[in-house]
């Protein structure tokens, strides 16, 4: 039903940290192994080894360069899947109800054998999360492996989404926003964890932690640094005498 | 968004399906028998030809009657039944005129409200899109009403009323491509706020995901030469409403009838051809592209 709850009893989701993310696309990966074998139909790729290679990925990892007013400028890596928004426009535009969003998590998620590829609900999602698989004509996203987080055939370790279980950096976590004291919410509150595109009023669960301040190089010379200024700055001897006959032609 | 053939011609020919029916079912023009009968055919072969041109896209045709159920909430489930009633009702009443020579009014009315219905129901479709800011305007649904009502207008023979109508499909036609020209830097979202980034500095889109295209940048980044979308403009409104007037005022024959409405239907080709290609999704900037 493409009814959106009034509220989920919890709301699972994740936190992306844009100051740990190494931009490795490990998560890229291990998303695309995970989710091409398990629930729905595969990730397709279209001519992998050809000239034009392109696929379904329910998981991109973006890079972008950020330049302040003073200092260097900033590569930031950008990991980007479906936000499992509270107020999903993709549930609503849905026309025959494949596309919902589950009252018990707060999961968005597609019924592939209702969905007949009309693309509108890509067209309505702002984040770029769901992509219509090019050999099955279906609608795929992020299920916040579903098929993972509740699957007591596996280790409780690897209980979680697989972008979270692979991220070297630690830069993914997992968990319930609806609890205060869960691990996302207080890392969301203790670094002022942010939305994306918050003027659409989508109300993402998924936030995104911003890149701390770097630090600074004023003021902190290495005590090394008398050792390593340049200790000739002029040739002298025969190179100083050709250099200034050389500049006086 | 990618202009494809199969969203043109649906918008295009269904409209103009439609807006005939919207007279056809008023009575303008009061006609029975074998008229009616061509009259009828003309508008369902537009108004069913443009639905059927939607399908072409989906990715399981075959489960298009899953479609009806979410009335509620989607525009698209709306679209498929108001156009569905309007064709159920359509016929009934088309059967009357064309067999028995008689005219149930109402279910005429009924007709036009439920094809005016369908107008509105295919317009919002585009029109709810918050994440296309060109068309999340109350002139999206205010273009297609009226060019729709122009086209039919046109197609049922009706003079004084397509000129009208023309003129005014022209001026709401301009009118959204001037407000929509500004819609995407009004709507406040910039790569700042799709990335949280803003705040440290100037973002740039450093390097894409993958080196490739995939279904969204197909899909929904797709760029027109500024230069191309004037001149565009300039034909489509040519075509679409300046050609049809001239014609409509010469002295009145069926020969310039037919040339007006061809040129009217191309323009409006033109005109959706850039509805599409020229509507920017803000998922375009998290590619660094507008
Ligand atoms: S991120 Fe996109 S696909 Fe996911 S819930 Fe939000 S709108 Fe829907
Ligand atoms: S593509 Fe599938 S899930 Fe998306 S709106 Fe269409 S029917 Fe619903």
């Amino acid at each position: 039903m493409t009814e959106l709850p009034a509220s989920t009893t919890r709301k699972m989701g994740l936190v992306i940290d844009l100051d740990t993310c190494v931009g490795c696309h490990a998560c890229v990966i291990s998303c695309k192994g995970w989710n091409t074998e398990n629930y729905g139909a595969p990730l397709s790729d279209q001519d992998p080894y050809g000239a034009d290679p392109s696929g379904t990925f329910l998981n991109r990892v973006h890079s972008y360069e950020v330049q302040p007013d003073q200092g260097a400028a900033q590569l930031i890596h950008f990991p980007k899947s479906c936000l499992h928004c509270e107020d999903a426009p993709c549930v609503t535009v849905c026309p025959t109800g494949a596309s919902y969003k589950r009252t018990e998590d707060g999961i968005v998620l597609v019924n592939e054998s209702d969905c007949i590829g009309c693309g509108l609900c890509a067209w309505a999602c702002p984040y770029g999360a769901r992509e219509l698989d090019q050999a099955e004509g279906v609608m795929k996203k992020c299920t916040l492996c579903v098929d993972r987080i509740y699957n007591e055939n596996l280790p409780e370790e690897d209980r979680v989404p697989a972008c979270v279980r692979t991220c070297p950096a630690g830069a993914r976590h997992f968990g319930d926003f609806a609890d205060p004291e869960s691990n996302v919410s207080q890392l969301t509150a203790a670094r002022g964890g942010i939305d994306l595109m918050p003027e659409l009023g989508t109300r993402p669960v998924n936030k995104y932690l911003p890149p701390r301040p770097k630090d600074q190089l004023e003021g902190q010379i290495d005590i090394l640094a008398p050792l390593l200024a340049p200790v000739v700055e002029e040739p002298t001897g025969f190179l100083g005498w050709l250099d200034r006959t050389l500049g006086r032609l | 968004m990618h202009p494809a053939p199969s969203v043109i011609l649906f918008t295009s020919l269904s409209g103009l399906g439609f807006g005939l029916l919207v007279f056809l079912g008023l009575g303008f023009p009061d006609v029975t028998g074998w008229t009616a009968f061509a009259f009828f055919v003309l508008s369902y072969l537009l108004a069913v030809g443009g639905l059927s041109a939607s399908t072409f896209h989906l990715g399981h045709p075959e489960r298009a009657l899953k479609a009806f159920t979410q009335w509620k909430t989607s525009w698209l489930s709306r679209e498929g039944w108001f156009s569905v009633a309007a064709l159920l009702v359509l016929a009934a009443y088309g059967a009357g005129l064309v067999l028995l020579g008689t005219r149930w009014s109402l279910l005429g009315w009924l007709g036009a409200g439920l094809s005016l219905a369908t107008l509105i129901a295919t317009s919002m479709i585009y029109a709810q899109l918050k994440t296309v800011p060109r068309w999340h305007s109350p002139l999206t649904p205010a273009m297609f009403l009226s060019t729709g009502l122009a086209g039919g207008a046109l197609l049922a023979g009706q003079v004084t009323a397509a000129l009208w109508l023309l003129l005014l499909a022209g001026l709401v036609q301009v009118a959204y491509w001037i407000t929509g020209d500004r819609a995407l830097a009004q709507s406040g979202t910039t790569l700042a706020s799709a990335t949280g980034l803003g705040p440290i500095g100037r973002v740039r889109a450093f390097e894409p995901p993958h080196t490739g295209s995939n279904y969204l940048t197909r899909e929904m980044v797709f760029v027109v030469a500024r230069r191309h979308a004037v001149k565009l403009r300039v034909i489509a409104l040519a075509l679409m409403v300046v050609i049809p007037v001239l014609f409509l005022l010469l002295p009145f024959s069926h020969a310039w009838a037919a040339l007006a409405a061809l040129s009217h239907l191309a323009g409006v080709f033109c005109a959706r051809w850039l509805f599409f290609a020229e509507a920017e999704h803000v998922v375009g900037l998290y590619y660094g592209r507008r």
